[in-house]
């Protein structure tokens, strides 16, 4: 670690730093101006041939994943290590620093400094002073040199760690992004009531992965406001490993199901033009749901019934009621209208039916693993506690000489502040006073 | 009395607030000063009772939530924070002459609130936004805006004050003269732009862990979080200019105007110029 190399000196400027992050501010602009992630005839289509060649060749349609822009994020990072590597052994001398061994001659030209004199030995004087201070919370050390008593204390050495906290901050949330995009997945599946998968495809590759469990969709909702507006999208979902359900759970946005470190997101539907059906014999509690195109006759052949949706409300997609044919045996089958998610009561020869009757919806799921989430959450709690120790905390020292002057003390009081040098001016006021009347 | 009542008075009462603080610094008139703060500070607690009558009038309505959804919304708890913020800048550095550079900000936001045509009414809430993480990133940015709006403020003093021939004094002979020290100008936009800067990571990270539990993905780089990001940037380069290269007086007054204009860019550009997830605020 040469710090005379040229290339060292380089990577661990401050002039760096402010060029890269100019530089990510400026190009960041772009991602948000030309949309992302389209097919390149659109490109074509909206900025002629040669400016969709340009597109291709710098990877402006996914410019946020593109060589140069990760290139961008890993001078970044270089800066970041090797400007700390290059700062920290001076801080650290600083924070370890054997202040007690301060030139009594430059604590006498020190910015902020004050002199007075009392009664009493300076054996006496520094002890009461000493006192003082520690009561104060500087926790003084004290030596005998030149002749005098030097008393030091300092509060906040550790202060100065808060920047190199924040820069290695930055580097963790890096890592654990990284971590998730290696270990992890994003994906999406599309499940029809009823049915069920046990793998899922992922976004940018389309791959599929075996989820190690099967997830089925039993049932899907929407409700909406009076005006209209989407009130509630939610699924329940069930997990089966084998065969066998492990457990149901409700899903909505911002309430998703994990399991075995995967996550699943309400995030769409569809809605599909046929019905679910679930009938309920009352008498011998038999119970089956089927899945009944429109319009099309079904039978249920252990009960011998025969039904269908012969009509049916709709607002867009939405189904809100529908018209079932019913009938049991050789019976005149009835016809009646339901609303949709309703239930009717039927009457049969041998005891009265259940029906309950909506419109079949698939549920658009989001699955995501990401194992680096809590590296990067990590960070960010690391790089908030970074911040407000470089904001508002400072490593702050006090210097006591105390000296005989014919049977007197006479006491020099000098002190410095990293940072916040106003504030620092105003407890050392305080403190001088305080000093002064003890 | 309703909360459309209360914070239609709100806009008038800082217009009336803008003109007190201008007149303290057009005319020293420093006699107005405690008046001025009360008054203030009374159309404060006017807007602060409005935002509460209409976060309970949504429970009214069956449909409650915090007034932070939509644009008119977050609007008016802009001005509620810029207000809020430029009191404790006037309490903690005893000047009121920051408050013609910072209200006029929080009546700017009231006038377009109420007169720009943009939808007031209580809207019911998508289920995108049913979760609790909506106070704390919605509260954090806007903490971290108002004080980035109160910094560009104070940078647009600063460079006034720096053009003039009066630019040393400050006495009140004359009208530049009355306003703080340069060196006084500098230190207070930097500690408002490092409250900020610390806010608007708050922000940006509290938004991230919203989006991961609302779709599995912390950062997807939509136009609103690439656009914080690069004001996050723009802070950060000024930040980092002034602690290692000692920038500071012109320089970063400029900076806190570039900053503020990028900041504006992500909370009221990105949602009319450019589409993408973070679409709530433009209705």
């Amino acid at each position: 670690m040469n710090k005379k190399n040229p290339a060292w000196a380089f990577f661990a400027s401050v002039k760096l730093a402010l060029f890269t992050l100019f530089v990510l501010a400026v190009t960041s602009i772009i991602g948000t101006v030309i949309p992302q992630k389209e097919p390149a005839s659109v490109y074509a289509e909206k900025y002629g041939a040669n400016m969709a060649q340009l597109i291709d060749v710098l990877d402006i349609a996914d410019m946020y994943a593109s060589w140069w822009f990760l290139a961008l994020l890993g001078l970044l990072s270089a800066n970041l290590i090797i400007c700390s590597i290059d700062r920290f052994p001076g801080v650290w001398k600083q924070i370890k620093a054997d202040n007690l061994s301060t030139p009594v001659d430059r604590i006498r030209k020190m910015g902020r400094r004050e002199s007075w004199q009392v009664e009493g030995s300076i054996n006496d004087t520094a002890t009461r002073l000493a006192a003082d201070l520690g009561s104060k919370g500087w926790n003084p050390e004290q030596l005998e040199k030149d002749g005098g008593i030097l008393l030091f204390g300092q509060k906040g050495a550790w202060s100065r760690t808060g920047v190199y906290i924040v820069h290695l901050s930055i580097l963790v949330i890096f890592v654990g992004a990284i971590f998730g995009s290696l270990l992890g997945f994003k994906g999406g599946a599309m499940i029809a009531e009823t049915k069920q998968v046990d793998s899922i495809h992922t976004f940018d590759t389309q791959e599929s992965i075996d989820l190690g469990f099967t997830v089925r969709c039993d049932s899907f909702g929407i409700e909406f406001y009076p005006n209209g507006m989407p009130k509630d999208y939610r699924s329940v979902l069930t997990v089966l490993e084998n065969g066998k359900e492990i457990q149901t759970t409700p899903i909505e946005v911002n309430e998703p199901l994990t399991y075995k470190g995967i996550t699943f997101y309400q995030s769409s539907y569809q809605g599909y033009s046929d019905f679910l059906v679930k009938l309920t014999s009352e008498k011998s509690g038999a119970e089956k749901t089927f899945i009944v195109p429109y319009q099309q006759k079904t039978l249920w052949a252990e009960e011998n019934i025969k039904f269908a949706v012969a009509q049916a409300r709709a607002a867009g997609q939405t189904v809100s009621a529908m018209k079932i044919l019913f009938s049991v045996g050789d019976n005149e089958p009835t016809s009646f209208w339901l609303d949709a998610g309703g239930t009717a009561t039927l009457e049969g020869e041998a005891g009265n039916y259940l029906l309950h009757g909506k419109q079949l919806y698939a549920t658009g799921l989001q699955v995501a693993k990401d194992p680096g989430v809590w590296i990067v959450y990590f960070g960010c709690t690391m790089m908030l506690l970074g911040l407000c120790v470089a904001f508002f905390m400072s490593h702050r020292r006090i210097w006591l000489f105390i000296e005989d002057d014919n049977g007197a003390s006479n006491i020099l009081l000098a002190g410095s502040a990293n940072k916040n040098r106003t504030g620092f001016e105003k407890s050392f006021e305080v403190l001088k006073q305080d000093l002064q009347q003890s | 009395m309703d909360s459309s009542q209360l914070l239609g008075i709100t806009t008038f009462t800082y217009l009336f607030s803008t003109i007190l603080y201008a007149v303290i610094f057009i005319f020293r008139a420093k006699k107005l000063g405690t008046a001025t703060t009360i008054f203030t500070l009374v159309a404060f607690l006017i807007q602060t009772a409005g935002l509460a009558l209409r976060w309970q009038e949504s429970y009214q309505m069956g449909i409650g939530h915090a007034p932070l959804t939509n644009m008119y919304e977050s609007v008016v708890f802009f001005a509620w924070t810029i207000i809020l913020i430029y009191l404790l800048i006037e309490w903690k550095f005893k000047t009121k002459i920051i408050g013609a550079f910072a209200v006029p900000f929080a009546f700017l936001a009231m006038a377009y609130a109420s007169n720009s045509g943009i939808n007031t009414e209580i809207n019911p809430l998508i289920p995108a936004l049913q979760s609790n993480w909506l106070i704390a990133h919605v509260v954090t940015c806007f903490i971290g805006y108002a004080a980035f709006a109160i910094a560009a403020g104070l940078g647009f003093m600063y460079l006034i004050k720096n053009m003039s021939a009066s630019r040393q004094t400050t006495d009140d002979s004359t009208l530049i003269g009355s306003l703080p020290s340069l060196k006084v100008i500098d230190d207070i936009t930097h500690k408002t732009m490092v409250f900020g800067f610390l806010w608007l990571s708050l922000g940006i990270i509290s938004g991230a862990v919203w989006a991961n539990s609302a779709w599995g993905t912390y950062w997807s780089w939509d136009p609103k979080e690439t656009w914080s990001l690069i004001t996050w940037f723009i802070y950060a380069i000024t930040l980092h200019a002034r602690y290692t290269r000692g920038w500071g007086g012109v320089r970063i007054a400029w900076l806190s105007i570039v900053g503020f204009v990028s900041v504006i860019f992500t909370y009221y550009g990105v949602n009319f110029l450019l589409s993408g997830l973070h679409s709530y605020g433009s209705s």
